[in-house]
């Protein structure tokens, strides 16, 4: 027999995580207090705007500096429209490339690709509104000339071209479509790669293409993730102030046309901000209240519907 | 089954090895399955059991790297050969696995009918009688034909994989396969799954791999004892378990009894 060998005690008790429990409270109070201390100043600072013009600030249309008269709901509106389109175009492109990666790309592909998808969110918005100047908006311009010499096409309310400046509704939605993209894939890669082996072999077993196992199993399966991709693309879109305003035109009116330029909230705070005093800058910053607002809206219904989507027995 | 019974061999593994990159996990088997029997596969982990059950429905197209040789055939036809389909060939030899998986966005209807669906059958009346019909073999009938529509991730474990059960059995496969299908149950459950096997032999042909010897004992026709990728043994149960030929089939058993 050999003697048994002890464990030598090796903790002085748990004191230790008294202190630590202490400063990650601390911690999490911070963050509590900076988000109250921004809504007060958000609220306070737009108070002006708010008590003069109560709840109709939200509900009506109408900006004009020149009258010093102020009103909130083209920009709430050309926001919601801009950001919608976007993800519009761009969740389907973000979806089927996470899928290529996950299912199709053989591994030498699906590194790099995966990669430059995910460098894609690394690249400051700045950047962004340049390529979209010199790049994109030639090119738009280069439409909207075409739809001038065509009468019937400049007829159709939608394609309707006012000045062909290449700037407008459009170049904003499709560079806002190309930023998100990176959000909803890496997001959808990932989920997509956590299905269980077992889910797609179950597909399998009962003669499901590849397709089908896909479509029926794979994406069921990790559309609550898929969804928080969605929504956190969208909370981008919705707040993306440089590169949108450096190209949507920064009009003060709702949009009747795909060229139209537009505002939207986080682009005409950032183009008026600097030069702005009295009612105008109260009422930029009850704008900003406005955004704020909508950012928590989007995440709590984001919240609710991911919870309702995702599958019972996998919640966390 | 009786001696006077036509035996009829539904499937037969001919020189079958099957290889994961360049080493071979499973190889030269032989083994003539009748149909309408259960047949029970055993031996220690890492044998290639599971291995060679998923070789006989091609379920390793869909894994990279991996190579199966020889041929193995359903009624006398080579389901390797070019101008087979895999999706077809699933079809007709299910599959149900260790742990149960259940569609976790789907109804227990909806699992039960995904198959059908797959296949293309889109009739309501055809779909609800098919469904009824598959869970009362699974067993699992009584239990849940007033829950139909809710959530399959509601049933208890045993229940799950009754459920896989009935979702394999609804595109009516002529084999089926399951890979130790009770090893995460409960007594009770596997108790029930047992009891099921019996029945189901009547329609479909059973290829079942176990570690539990008197599972192997009480369900299955014939035994087959793998141990480090070769079929060492098969035969009736009976004489498997009273009368092994190979000392090595003696070891194992006698091993796992005690
Ligand atoms: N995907 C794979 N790639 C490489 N080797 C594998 C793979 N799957 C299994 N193997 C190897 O093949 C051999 C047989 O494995 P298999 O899973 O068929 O064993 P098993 O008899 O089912 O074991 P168990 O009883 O533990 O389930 C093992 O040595 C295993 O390590
Ligand atoms: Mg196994």
């Amino acid at each position: 027999m050999t003697e048994r060998i002890k464990a030598p005690p090796t903790r002085l008790g748990s004191g230790g995580d008294k202190v630590f429990r202490g400063i990650i409270i601390f911690l999490a109070l911070c963050i509590v207090a900076i988000f109250v201390l921004s809504i007060y100043q958000l609220v306070s600072g737009g108070w002006e705007t708010f008590s003069k013009y109560g709840l109709g600030f939200f509900f009506t249309s109408g900006w004009s500096p020149a009258k010093d008269s102020y009103a909130a709901l083209s920009f709430i509106a050309s926001t919601v429209l801009t950001s919608v389109l976007a993800l519009i175009i761009a969740v389907p492109l973000a979806v089927a490339s996470a899928i290529f990666i996950t299912e199709y790309a053989p591994k030498w592909l699906a590194e790099p690709v995966s990669y430059l998808v995910e460098l894609l969110a690394a690249i400051p918005s700045v950047i962004y509104g340049l390529w979209a100047i010199f790049v994109m908006a030639p090119i738009i311009q280069g439409w909207q000339l075409q739809i001038l010499q065509n009468p019937q096409l400049n007829a159709i309310p939608l394609l309707h071209v006012d000045i062909p400046s290449g700037r407008g509704l459009i170049t904003a939605v499709l560079i806002l479509a190309i930023m998100v993209i990176p959000y909803t894939a890496s997001i959808s890669r990932d989920v997509i790669r956590l299905v269980p082996r077992d889910q797609r072999e179950a597909a399998y077993a009962l003669g499901a293409t590849k397709w089908e196992v896909i479509w029926k199993a794979i994406l069921p399966y990790a559309r609550a993730g898929i969804l928080g991709g969605v929504i956190l693309s969208l909370g981008r879109a919705l707040g993306e102030t440089m590169a949108v305003a450096m190209v949507i035109g920064n009009r003060a009116a709702l949009p009747t046309s795909i060229f139209d330029a537009t505002a939207t909230l986080a682009s005409v705070i950032a183009s008026e901000f600097g030069e702005s005093g009295g009612l105008q800058l109260s009422s930029l910053i009850a704008l900003g209240f406005i955004l704020f607002l909508l950012s928590l809206v989007v995440n709590f219904t984001a919240r609710a519907i991911i919870a309702k989507l995702t599958p019972e027995g996998i919640k966390v | 089954m009786t001696a006077s019974t036509p035996q009829k061999v539904i499937l037969s593994a001919q020189d079958v090895a099957i290889y994961y990159g360049t080493k071979d996990a499973v190889r030269h088997v032989n083994l003539d399955v009748v149909s309408n029997t259960v047949n029970a596969l055993i031996g220690p982990s890492g044998c290639g059991k599971t291995t060679f059950l998923r070789a006989i429905n091609r379920m390793h197209d869909v894994t990279p790297n991996t190579r199966v040789t020889g041929k193995i055939l359903l009624e006398g036809e080579d389901i390797y050969a070019a101008d087979q389909d895999p999706v077809t060939i699933r079809r007709r030899i299910g599959m149900v696995f260790q742990k149960p998986n259940p569609f976790p966005t789907m109804s227990i209807y909806d699992n039960v009918a995904s198959g059908l669906k797959l296949a293309g059958v889109r009739d309501r009346k055809i779909l609800d009688g098919i469904v009824e019909q598959s869970l009362r073999q699974a067993a699992l009938w009584e239990e849940v034909k007033d829950r139909l529509k809710t959530p399959a991730t509601g049933l208890s474990g045993g229940q799950q994989q009754r459920l896989c059960i009935a979702r394999a059995l609804a595109v009516q496969p002529e084999i089926l396969l399951m890979d130790e299908p009770t090893s995460a149950l409960d007594p009770q459950s596997t108790a029930r799954i047992e009891d099921l096997l019996g029945e189901l032999k009547k329609d479909v042909t059973i290829l079942i791999v176990t570690h539990n010897m008197q599972q192997a004992a009480r369900v299955s026709d014939t035994t087959s004892f793998f141990l480090i990728g070769d079929l060492v043994e098969h035969g009736p149960t009976d004489q498997i378990f009273t009368n092994p030929k190979d000392k090595r089939t003696e070891g194992y058993i006698t091993g796992r009894f005690g």
